[in-house]
């Protein structure tokens, strides 16, 4: 049954979706809400379930439980034939025997669109990814991310109302990557469909979407914007998934006003964060800095309530052109710290292995994360 | 290496595989003709001179008939062996590896019994008073004075029994070798399993298809010994008519004529469906 669309916030429902697979739980009770034209990911590491997520959508997989709705209509037990809804496959599975030309008309030809519709829609296509001469080639003639496009195009000229695309960036080098990531985008914001990525790389799926489920052993851990994922990850597993993460372990002493709180780390003193959720005094929490965050100088940084410093010595370097990265032990703790320039803030000296510096770091910048396993 | 030498060491690189050719084929196949020019002689080989009188014996009208029974048996047994090999293959292609292997010695085992004792097997399978005739009689399949055997249908039937492997085995090869993501493709693109599976998969086996096609078709050719085990007395085959001309009529140059015709009539098809293979892979390129 066909209803309309009530509401575009809700244009993809994942309602409570669960797929085992003998002993294993690949999908674990995921439910999501994606709105009509975003564009969405689903990240994680390999095994987390990103990919069944997006079989079972596309048709490949039946759910044991739970529901997949488009636009209001409900597709869980419909076939990949009938799902308004097209992939581009991680090695493009274009067809072999078939032109570039031949294979974009497939869909069409498969739904028996008239001749002429065939066409235009498949010149048209061919135009939006600029392979418009290689059109009597065959994949096999074809680069690597000539053949991506064949694929987006091939999908896209069905005008799909959810476009599923797994790993799209994995076999492509790293400079044709950067390359398609910003084609990508161009894509979607020309075509206005709904993409879901799938991919295991952060950096991809921060400059691809406008929002993503970050997955961990079949259930997704945070839906977020990549700006609040980055800066307020809610569990450990998203914090060290996405970008570089020192994590400690305390005692909460102080609760502040606006979500602050005092935390008592061993070797670190007290600091101040942020929380994102209720915090109880006593509890035993976890914190989180990112290693960019962290200011490193040869001096005590001027005290004051809202910084957080401590001491430490230089363990280890890199320099990395843009940025240096430094391992700092305080006690027992090993600390990533990352600064833009290669000399200290604080003076303009290099600081030297065995060196003892300040770290700080502000409280907006220092997260309360969930504990591993904790509801 | 310099450019020149190429075609050169091309040449010298295929020779091992030129000279087998010749030794087997093109000699062997060059010698029959020849002799279809000899007289025969009294003790059944073949006599001094030359002749075009074994040549106007062959263009007896009698044995058209007979040429257009066998090309229509192995283009049916070829069509019918196709049909039946192509799901075995896709599910091959599909099982795991254990599996598969235990079903490619299931194929190969019948061969391991020598192949007049499997045409034996069917005679008495499909004899009046055989198993398979009463069971078939008892279930009001057939009726009660039904004769199974020597019958152009039954030569069919084991033509295709015996044919089979040769074409599966072709088609396995290239079924593994298939890349089934692409079904996967085709249904998200919307076709229906029957559709990704006759646009799809059948094309992405052709080559399979042309060797299993070439290899079943030229092996009933020459069949004789099945037309005249389990067929009727109108049911020979070209084959069967040669293997008269040597073994009973000891007639060399009239047989040596028949089986250079029946090449001929191979030959000429299978130059077409290359030169046509070649024209594709151009136009492709």
């Amino acid at each position: 049954m066909y209803r309309p669309i009530l509401c575009m916030d809700d244009f993809l429902v994942i309602d409570h979706v669960s797929k085992t697979f003998g002993a294993q739980r690949a999908v674990d009770d995921v439910s999501l809400t994606v709105a009509q034209g975003e564009a969405f990911s689903l990240l994680g590491p390999s095994g987390c379930g990103k990919t069944t997520l997006l079989r079972m959508i596309a048709g490949f997989e039946r759910p044991d439980s739970g529901r997949i709705l488009v636009g209001g209509q409900d597709i869980t037990a419909l076939p990949p034939e009938l799902r308004p809804v097209n992939t581009v496959f991680q090695n493009y599975a274009l067809f072999p025997h078939l032109s570039v030309w031949d294979n974009i008309a497939f869909g069409l030809r498969m739904s028996r669109r008239p001749r002429e519709e065939i066409r235009s829609g498949v010149d048209r296509m061919l135009e939006l990814v600029r392979l418009s001469e290689h059109a009597r080639k065959r994949p096999t003639q074809l680069s690597g991310g000539q053949r991506q496009r064949v694929a987006i195009a091939r999908a896209l000229v069905n005008r799909p109302q959810v476009l599923l695309l797994d790993e799209p960036l994995a076999a492509l080098d790293l400079k044709l990557r950067q390359h398609m990531l910003m084609e990508l985008n161009a894509i979607h914001e020309q075509v206005g469909t709904t993409f879901i990525y799938v991919t295991h790389d952060q950096g991809e799926a921060m400059s691809l979407s406008d929002r993503i489920a970050v997955m961990n052993a079949g259930k997704v851990e945070q839906v977020d914007s990549p700006e609040h994922l980055y800066e307020a990850p809610r569990t450990s597993f998203v914090a060290s998934f996405i970008g570089d993460a020192n994590f400690f372990t305390g005692v909460a002493v102080e609760l502040q006003h606006e979500g602050y709180v005092r935390v008592l780390v061993d070797g670190l003193g007290s600091p101040l964060v942020l929380s994102n959720g209720a915090v109880s005094a006593n509890q035993t929490l976890r914190l989180m800095v990112r290693p960019e965050k962290i200011s490193l100088t040869l001096t005590r940084p001027p005290s004051g309530e809202r910084v957080n410093a401590f001491r430490g010595v230089v363990e280890d370097m890199a320099y990395f052109g843009s940025h240096t990265r430094y391992r700092i032990r305080a006690g027992e703790h090993s600390i990533l710290a990352q600064m833009q320039r290669s000399r200290f803030s604080g003076g303009d000296i290099d600081p030297a292995r065995g060196a003892e510096v300040w770290m700080s770091f502000h409280p907006d910048e220092g997260r309360v994360v969930r504990l591993e396993g904790a509801a | 290496m310099s450019n020149e030498s190429r075609p050169a060491r091309q040449w010298l690189l295929t020779l091992p595989s030129l000279t087998w050719l010749a030794v087997f084929f093109v000699i062997p196949a060059i010698l029959v003709i020849i002799t279809a020019f000899r007289p025969a002689d009294l003790q059944g080989g073949v006599g001094p001179g030359w002749t075009l009188a074994t040549l106007r014996e062959v263009q007896d009208p009698a044995y058209l008939p007979i040429l257009w029974r066998t090309l229509w048996l192995s283009g049916a047994t070829t069509l019918i062996c196709l049909a039946l090999a192509l799901p075995v293959v896709f599910q091959m292609a599909r099982v795991g590896q254990r599996m598969r292997q235990v079903l490619l010695l299931l194929i190969v085992i019948p061969f391991l019994s020598n192949f007049l004792i499997r045409i034996f097997a069917w005679k008495s399978l499909l004899h009046p008073e055989g198993p398979l005739t009463k069971l078939l009689i008892v279930l009001h399949l057939i009726p009660e004075n039904a004769v199974l055997l020597n019958h152009v249908g039954t030569v069919l039937l084991v033509l295709v029994y015996t044919q089979l492997p040769f074409a599966i085995l072709p088609l396995y090869a290239a079924a593994e070798k298939f890349d089934f993501g692409l079904l996967d493709a085709a249904r998200d693109l919307g076709a229906g399993p029957w559709r990704a599976f006759s646009k799809v998969f059948i094309p992405g086996v052709r080559r399979g298809l042309i060797s299993a096609s070439v290899m079943v078709f030229v092996c009933c050719l020459g069949q004789y010994v099945i037309p005249q085990m389990v067929g009727g007395t109108s049911d020979e085959m070209l084959g069967s008519k040669i293997a008269q001309r040597v073994f009973s009529d000891r007639n060399l140059p009239h047989a040596s004529a028949l089986a250079g015709g029946l090449m001929l009539a191979v030959l000429v098809p299978m130059l077409i469906v290359v030169l046509w293979q070649q024209f594709g892979r151009k136009e492709a390129e």
